[in-house]
């Protein structure tokens, strides 16, 4: 038998993966693909909690996270390829408009 | 003990991937080191006992996502990625605070095991659980409305992306 907390822990582990490299990379796609890291990580601990309590919600929740995942991933590569089009680059540092 | 041989395996694997991506400064790489990590986190959803996730991680995570990632790295010819100030700054701040954070996490989940707030095992059942007629019960009686309501989100995301992704109308006027 697994204790939960070795579920959580590697969860907690991904997600940590996942904003470290949301904070190091400079490349706008792999800090994409860095929230998706992240998105994986929280899946799983709902998972892990779904079959400790048996309770199918945490399943369904999975699934809900999936489809936002899904509808994130087309917008924000769709908003990748705008930038790229008008811009011509994809680090992240050169595109500043926003900032101060 | 076999579950937990499994687990350590391919939280190994998991884990190995995860920080591949962070080490490789070629996008493709890191791609497909995601595509490992999601591949493995499929298996850990399968000792879990939730079948019909572990099925759709695959598909729709490993799958598609993954397809349009690697599409769009492609499309836009991305190459290595290069050094700047900012991530400097970044890994000075944002490098140790993140550590810190895990390990206070990590250490409480583990200590927790030997005191009175012990979260305990998963149990491991028999008969099936998680399948795709349990949850798609679920899904159609009592998740119904936020069901409908993520497919009009899909909707609008697939509507978003063509929008942004298409030709600005003077630009394709002046090619053709």
């Amino acid at each position: 038998m697994v204790p939960l907390s070795y579920y959580l822990v590697l969860s907690a582990i991904l997600f940590a993966c996942g904003v470290t490299g949301f904070l190091i990379k400079r490349n706008i796609i792999t800090i994409f693909m860095s929230i998706e890291l992240m998105l994986n990580g929280v899946n799983l601990s709902f998972v892990a909690f779904a079959a400790k309590w048996h309770a199918l919600s945490g399943h369904v929740f999975v699934f809900f996270v999936m489809v936002v995942a899904a509808a994130e991933a087309a917008v924000g590569l769709a908003i990748i390829i705008a930038l790229f089009r008008t811009r011509e680059t994809l680090n992240i540092d050169q595109v500043n408009l926003l900032k101060l | 003990m076999l579950h937990l041989i499994l687990f350590s395996v391919f939280a190994l694997i998991c884990v190995a991937g995860a920080v591949n991506l962070l080490l490789q400064s070629h996008p493709i790489n890191s791609a497909l080191s995601l595509v490992v990590v999601m591949g493995s986190l499929a298996v850990e959803y399968l000792l879990l006992g939730a079948e019909f996730v572990a099925a759709v991680q695959v598909i729709v995570y490993a799958g598609a996502i993954m397809v349009l990632f690697v599409f769009v790295i492609m499309l836009l010819n991305a190459g290595e990625e290069e050094h700047t100030q900012g991530s400097r700054v970044s890994w000075l701040l944002g490098i140790p605070g993140v550590l810190a954070v895990t390990v206070m996490v990590c250490w409480a989940l583990l200590r927790s095991e030997s005191g009175s707030v012990a979260l305990g095992g998963v149990p491991q059942t028999d008969k099936a659980f998680g399948g795709a007629r349990d949850v798609s019960q679920l899904l159609f009686h009592q998740f119904l409305l936020p069901f409908e309501v993520t497919s009009i989100l899909v909707l609008i995301a697939i509507m978003g992306a063509v929008v942004l992704a298409a030709r600005p109308e003077s630009e394709s006027r002046r090619q053709s």
